[in-house]
């Protein structure tokens, strides 16, 4: 013990980055690691303090109550020099001098859209406070991409690898519900994986689905129709359920609550609509027109506008050059920004009967941009000529004109 | 006169005020349902497994309202007041012009939380209040210590002396944070507040609400994958904006019991606006209440435009001079107090019949008539209805009807006469209660005589294709020349009675006497408040300045440019001739040609080489308050010219 105690007293490395995908254990084996070795840490989520003051003052809070004291007091703290003049104060109150403090921020990719000085400044606090802390860095990003143009003292970098399908099959096992036996529960979670591994391997988004389905695969058994050893039987019942899982609530097309109704009631996924079979918008009739008109102004070249648009435009002549720009299609470069007049005008030659230029049609384009079904370029004067550009697709464009 | 408009109006507004509540309810209902469910199914089996197992989601519900972005305030207002009744007092309502970052969203729901639990707490804790004012760090983590501790003080209240306030709401009341208009929040701002909600949804029971104008697609393209997947998404569609105009125009114009009306013009020129411009049921009611002021604003006899108990009172307090307005509408003044009386019978009579006609016409391929009872009531108000060609082969259709069908309409009928109070339809749903006692004796009848059902028989009993025919054309031919059968005869009897009806209460709204006292029928004017065209009457005014100086000086003979015009419309006028490009030069010459041509008929031509000052400084000021008005902008392509940026006369 007298060991052990010396050996926390050593300066550790300043600065460890910690990089991986998404659910591979980063924040979890952190926390654990912490907790279970008794090491006095702050951990601090950097989206969730989203700007410098809010990080710093927090980091500050929790110190307070670092060691035990429950008491917390409202810390002020405006820039990085208070902060190490304070950070000092509280390792010395709190009595860490003689120990390694550790600092965790997590989603540490936040800090690059914070202050110049934060980044650096943590890769560095050791040296800046002159106290035994270590800053640990937690992201899903690499260490290039953050790496500032001036330089930086460079940290000490760890990669957690991706969870293989063994992995995530022994961790998802691990977890079985008491009233089940494991191996019961790791047939199934062999059948979840591979359904959805092709697809998803977030392990708390499987966790999730595992939980959410779980009650179906139970269902022969719980009826008696089958015991747990028959797991073809199993495999036969669930495997379909799963699919159209897939399909509908992994993609959150219908929420998970709905879902486990829908699975109580036995009553079939195919009734309830999910969120893209609402594509419909309806729109009054001048917008409608409006929105064809930008249409066809953002994906046709401005020279074809006589020849689309003009009663008498005289005879099509095919040059070479023509023949060779037609060949891609302007649906693949995407939408094209037009001037406000061309759109007017389009939008006289579309429609029937006269439009009048009323306040009405103008107010309607702004709030076709407002329903982000138009945008506007260049976010200039609205005298200077305004130009914009159609956001919707090919396919809304067609029910819109239907 | 004021009195009359004002119970007239204050009528409008109450009756409005009544729909709007009745009209989401069902909608609301459902939302009130689903936050009610949100945050108890975790709190029921916090220790089952599959709770322990599931990752938590925060409720969501999708709220797609429509286009018409200028009702949804009203919906939210009623939305956020349902909620603080009935589940919680926490509401937050945000709009994403107060949120372009995280940190303003924050502060914003703050403030609106913290707010509203002063607002709740009433006035006994002003220190609170205090430190809450003096400064808010704006994190997750001040928010759930001002949950807690406001959790807390609720639950310390309850057993005391708030029973009945907080029994409404729950132990724990989830936080409800609507955002308004889903489609203008940027990605970021959400996927932040997203992100950092769902790590504190143990401690912070939150329900978002999105409202979506658009569909709810909208969702998946400004939230990535990682992101919805924290969501708990439900779907919820409000009343389209069209069956919400169908309604107002049920509650508000065709009833008896608002005795404003609106002519056929009117409402075309309103119902316009709506389906071709904004699908906004607001605007379309201030439209209506623009009416109601334009009417007793503009005509003299709207004194007598109210309820049919007053008239009489109001027809006999009349002056010599509105007396005097009437009889030059050919009316004897004697009569007067008989004819307003009948004249709003009479419409009464004629919407509820329009409804049964509706009723009639409705149920027909095709719909001759018009699907909507509003496009037949403005067919009614237009002209003589019966003697339009849809009418006429409405009524041929309806003299083919089968049995069912016609007993059924007739069934109808007799519902919505029975159901509307006066007693002058008596005699009718009499007449029509006997045909369908009529038609019910066939019924019994028919039994006895079952020829045509023989006939049939013999029909099946023929396989062979040549005799079938036979058989078919001779039927037909029987049929022809056989007299029409019992329930034809019927059959005929009820649509000609229904015709005959249509002929005498449905006269159009000009035909009758003394309608001015209730129609509003000068379109003209709402076109011009409603639907404004500032860009002509920018043209015309700069165009044609005599338009609206009425100055004699200015009346310009053809096309010409006079010099008496003010200095922007000759400017405006040259540059009408111009084309994308103008050179200033000579645009400035042209200028002071024409000024020059009245100021100085006779001057000497020399000084005609070099403009002069004052006129120049004049054509810089026109100039540059054309620019103003954005007909032109500087240009880069040529240093002395200027862009035109409208084209053709406009």
């Amino acid at each position: 013990s007298q060991h052990f105690s010396n050996l926390r007293q050593h300066f550790s490395f300043p600065s460890i980055f910690i990089y991986g995908h998404t659910s591979s254990g980063k924040t979890y084996v952190m926390q654990t690691l912490l907790s279970t070795l008794q090491l006095p840490h702050v951990f601090v989520n950097c989206v969730e303090y989203f700007t410098s003051r809010l990080l710093l003052e927090e980091i500050l809070i929790k110190l307070q109550s670092c060691s035990g004291t429950e008491q917390t007091s409202p810390v002020r703290c405006d820039s990085l020099n208070d902060f190490v003049r304070l950070f000092k104060q509280a390792v010395a109150s709190q009595e860490l001098q003689d120990q390694t403090l550790y600092i965790v921020l997590d989603r540490a990719e936040q800090l690059r859209e914070m202050e110049a000085n934060i980044l650096p400044a943590f890769l560095r606090l050791q040296e800046l406070t002159d106290t035994n802390v270590t800053v640990v860095l937690l992201s899903e990003i690499v260490w290039e991409l953050f790496r500032p143009n001036t330089g930086c003292f460079e940290p000490f970098t760890i990669y957690f690898p991706d969870y293989s399908i063994g992995h995530l099959q022994k961790i998802l096992t691990q977890n079985h519900p008491p009233e089940y036996s494991a191996d019961f529960y790791a047939a199934y979670i062999n059948i979840l994986l591979g359904v959805f591994y092709m697809v998803c391997r977030d392990l708390k988004e499987l966790r999730h689905l595992a939980a959410l389905n779980f009650a179906k695969y139970c269902e022969p058994v719980v009826r008696g129709e089958a015991n747990e050893r028959d797991t073809r039987k199993l495999w036969k019942n669930i495997e379909p359920h799963l699919k159209k899982a897939m399909q509908t609530v992994y993609l959150r097309e219908i929420s998970s609550s709905q879902w486990e109704r829908l699975q109580h009631d036995g009553g079939e996924p195919g009734q309830l609509k999910g969120l893209s079979a609402h594509t419909h918008v309806e729109l009054p009739y001048y917008s409608k027109f409006l929105l064809i008109a930008a249409y066809l102004a953002s994906y046709n070249p401005v020279r074809t506008d006589k020849r689309f648009f003009l009663k008498h435009h005289g005879k099509i002549r095919k040059t070479n050059f023509m023949k060779k720009h037609e060949k891609t299609s302007n649906h693949l470069l995407g939408p094209k920004p037009f001037p406000l007049d061309r759109l007017l005008a389009i939008l006289y030659s579309i429609v029937d009967e006269r439009v009048a230029p009323t306040a009405n049609i103008f107010s309607q384009i702004t709030s076709l941009v407002t329903l982000q079904l138009l945008s506007m370029v260049g976010q200039n004067d609205q005298l200077d000529g305004p130009r914009y550009k159609c956001t919707v697709s090919l396919d809304f464009i067609r029910a819109v004109a239907r | 006169m004021p009195w009359c408009f004002h119970i007239c109006i204050d009528e409008c507004s109450l009756c409005l005020q009544k729909i709007q509540e009745d009209l989401n309810k069902q909608l609301l209902e459902n939302l009130v349902g689903f936050l009610s469910r949100s945050h108890s199914d975790f709190q029921e089996k916090t220790t089952e497994w599959t709770c322990r197992m599931k990752f938590r989601e925060i409720p969501t519900a999708a709220l797609v309202l429509g286009v018409n972005v200028t009702d949804h305030d009203l919906t939210f207002r009623g939305l956020s007041g349902i909620l603080q009744d009935n589940i919680t007092p926490y509401v937050a309502l945000l709009e994403a012009k107060d949120c372009p970052g995280i940190k303003n969203l924050m502060q914003k729901l703050m403030g609106q939380l913290m707010k509203c639990d002063i607002d709740v707490d009433s006035l006994e804790d002003e220190d609170c209040v205090q430190v809450s004012q003096n400064r808010i760090r704006c994190s997750m983590s001040s928010l759930i210590s001002w949950y807690e501790s406001v959790k807390k003080k609720t639950d310390s209240e309850t057993p005391s002396k708030k029973r009945n306030s907080s029994s409404r709401h729950w132990q724990s009341p989830p936080v409800v944070v609507i955002f308004k208009d889903m489609e203008s929040f940027t990605t970021k701002v959400l996927q932040d507040f997203i992100v950092i909600s769902s790590q504190h949804i143990h401690e912070l029971p939150l329900v978002l609400i999105f409202g979506i104008a658009t569909s709810p697609m909208i969702i998946h393209r400004l939230l990535p994958h990682s992101v919805s997947s924290l969501l708990c998404i439900e779907l919820f569609q409000s009343l389209s904006c069209k069956e919400h105009l169908s309604t107002i125009i049920d509650k508000l114009l065709l009833t008896s019991q608002f005795p404003f009306k609106v002519g056929e013009k009117v409402l075309q020129v309103l119902i316009n606006i709506f389906l071709y411009h904004d699908f906004s049921v607001q605007n379309f009611i201030k439209g209506f209440q623009l009416c109601i002021v334009e009417h007793f604003y503009s005509q003299p006899l709207s004194v007598l435009c109210c309820q049919l108990v007053d008239t009489k009172k109001r027809a006999c307090s009349l002056s010599h001079d509105q007396c005097e307005n009437i009889r030059k509408l050919q009316v004897l003044s004697w009569l007067k107090r008989l004819k307003v009386s009948v004249n709003v019978v009479l419409i009464t009579l004629k919407i509820i019949l329009s409804l049964c006609l509706h009723v009639f016409t409705s149920s027909l391929p095709k719909y001759p008539l018009g699907k909507q009872i509003r496009e037949l009531h403005c067919a009614c108000l237009e002209n003589r209805v019966w003697e339009t060609e849809e009418y006429e082969s409405s009524l041929q259709l309806a003299r083919m009807l089968n049995k069912t069908d016609l007993v059924t309409m007739l069934q109808q009928c007799v519902e919505i006469l029975m159901s509307s109070s006066g007693k002058e339809f008596d005699k009718t749903s009499e007449k029509l209660k006997e045909f369908l006692t009529q038609f019910q004796n066939l019924e019994e009848a028919s039994q006895e005589q079952d020829m045509s059902v023989l006939s049939q028989k013999e029909l099946q009993k023929k396989t062979d294709l040549y005799h079938l025919q036979k058989t078919l054309l001779e039927l037909k031919e029987s049929r022809r020349s056989k007299k029409l059968t019992k329930f034809e005869m019927l059959r005929f009897e009820v649509v000609d009675y229904i015709d005959s009806l249509v002929r005498k209460y449905l006269i159009p709204a000009d035909d009758r006497t003394l309608h001015e006292v209730v129609y509003f029928n000068t379109a003209s004017v709402l076109r011009e408040h409603l639907n404004a065209a500032p860009r002509t009457a920018l043209h015309t005014a700069l165009n044609n300045p005599h338009w609206y100086l009425k100055n004699q000086a200015l009346k310009c003979d053809g096309g010409g440019i006079s010099n008496k015009a003010p200095d922007i419309c000759i400017a405006y006028k040259l540059h009408l001739e111009c084309g994308r490009l103008i050179n200033l030069v000579d645009w400035l010459e042209a200028f002071s040609t024409v000024v020059m041509a009245a100021e100085e008929p006779n001057a000497d031509a020399a000084s005609s080489d070099q403009v002069d000052d004052t006129i120049h400084a004049r054509f810089i000021r026109a100039i540059s308050e054309l620019e103003l008005l954005g007909f032109i902008k500087p240009s880069k392509q040529k240093t002395d010219h200027v862009a035109r940026l409208t084209w053709g006369g406009c």
